[in-house]
């Protein structure tokens, strides 16, 4: 009998996947899968993930696949990060009892749903817009470049333990994102959500390329010392 | 001609709403609090790795040495604009004028002072 319902439920899951229901009905909860982008700041607050709608613009779908199956934390105050803050001696600190985990796909699940965000791709005209110039960029160079002169470290994590915990790590940040898509975000950040808490810092094309290869700099150092 | 007017009203009330102007307190919240802290005294979450600490907004001592348009460049085009840290991005893409005016007040309130 066991046996049956398991063989039913599985059965179900798997004709709910196929047609991408489970980023209607478990996804959709938490992330903004069907867009537009968030239009005021009070939508802003109330986020409890990433804006799911451009993923296929944004994310790298193997990345995808491997993370939801093994999922961590990205944004190490949460989203929105003032909803997860308190007040501490030395000022404001994470309050950590306030943040939830990532729920963990099995492999199947999170290669189909992987999939199936990977079809969410309205931005193509952004996307089309960028080309990624190749070009390497040693990471004492790029530390120089961003954080020195253009502050990327004031809010992201450029290593595990340093930089600011409001914002993305971006010591990841290539092995999670399409080149493409990291280019055009940086160039604005308002194109995709108009109340990103990311800056446009008016990067000359120069530099947002460097950041690029600074970015895989950083990503490759942080897959060997894993 | 009818439903030409009917289109530019609905034009209009569409950009309106997507220039929608948010409260200076929510902005702050938004875009400030992450370094100067949820009491504005310069002690947020992202400080602990800075060189450069940010700016205390209640201290009425320096901030009252401050005019309001410097407050206003500094917050539109980022510190470097008034010789202070690259720490403190420009919110110019992100904040329309008015509302940075209306920041430039809430800082007012918040150091109970003004310049001079």
């Amino acid at each position: 009998m066991k046996r049956m319902i398991l063989v039913t439920v599985l059965g179900f899951s798997g004709a709910v996947l196929a047609e991408g229901g489970m980023l209607q009905e478990s996804c959709a909860a938490c992330h903004n899968i069907k867009g537009p982008a968030t239009q005021t700041l009070k939508a802003a607050f109330e986020k409890k993930g990433p804006a799911l709608f451009y993923a296929g613009n944004k994310y790298r779908q193997e990345w995808l696949v491997s993370w939801l199956q093994k999922p961590s934390r990205i944004r190490p105050a949460g989203m929105y990060y003032g909803g997860h803050i308190k007040p501490g001696p030395k000022g404001d600190e994470i309050d950590t009892s306030t943040l939830t985990d990532h729920i963990a796909l099995s492999k199947a699940d999170a290669t189909s749903v992987a999939a199936e965000l990977m079809k969410l791709k309205p931005h193509n005209d952004l996307i089309a817009k960028e080309k990624i110039e190749s070009g390497t960029i040693s990471k004492q160079m790029g530390e120089m470049a961003f954080n020195k002169f253009l502050g990327c470290m004031a809010c992201h994590l450029i290593e595990p333990e340093y930089g600011g915990v409001s914002g993305p790590e971006l010591y990841t940040a290539a092995k999670r994102l399409q080149p493409q898509y990291i280019v055009s975000f940086i160039r604005s950040p308002q194109a995709w959500e108009p109340k990103s808490m990311m800056p446009n810092k008016n990067l000359s094309e120069v530099n947002i390329q460097k950041m690029v290869h600074y970015l895989e700099t950083l990503s490759k150092e942080a897959t060997n010392g894993h | 001609m009818a439903t030409k007017l009917v289109f530019l009203l609905l034009l209009t009330a569409f950009s309106v709403q997507a220039q929608a102007k948010e409260t200076p307190a929510d902005n702050y919240k938004a875009y400030c609090v992450q370094c100067h802290g949820s009491e504005g005294t310069g002690k947020g979450v992202n400080v602990r790795d800075m060189s450069v600490v940010p700016r205390d907004h209640t201290d009425a001592k320096s901030m009252s040495g401050r005019s309001d348009e410097t407050l206003f460049k500094a917050i539109k085009e980022g510190g470097p604009s008034i010789d202070k840290s690259i720490l403190m991005p420009p919110w110019g893409s992100t904040l329309s004028d008015e509302e940075i005016n209306d920041l430039v007040q809430h800082l007012r309130m918040l150091c109970k002072c003004k310049f001079g």
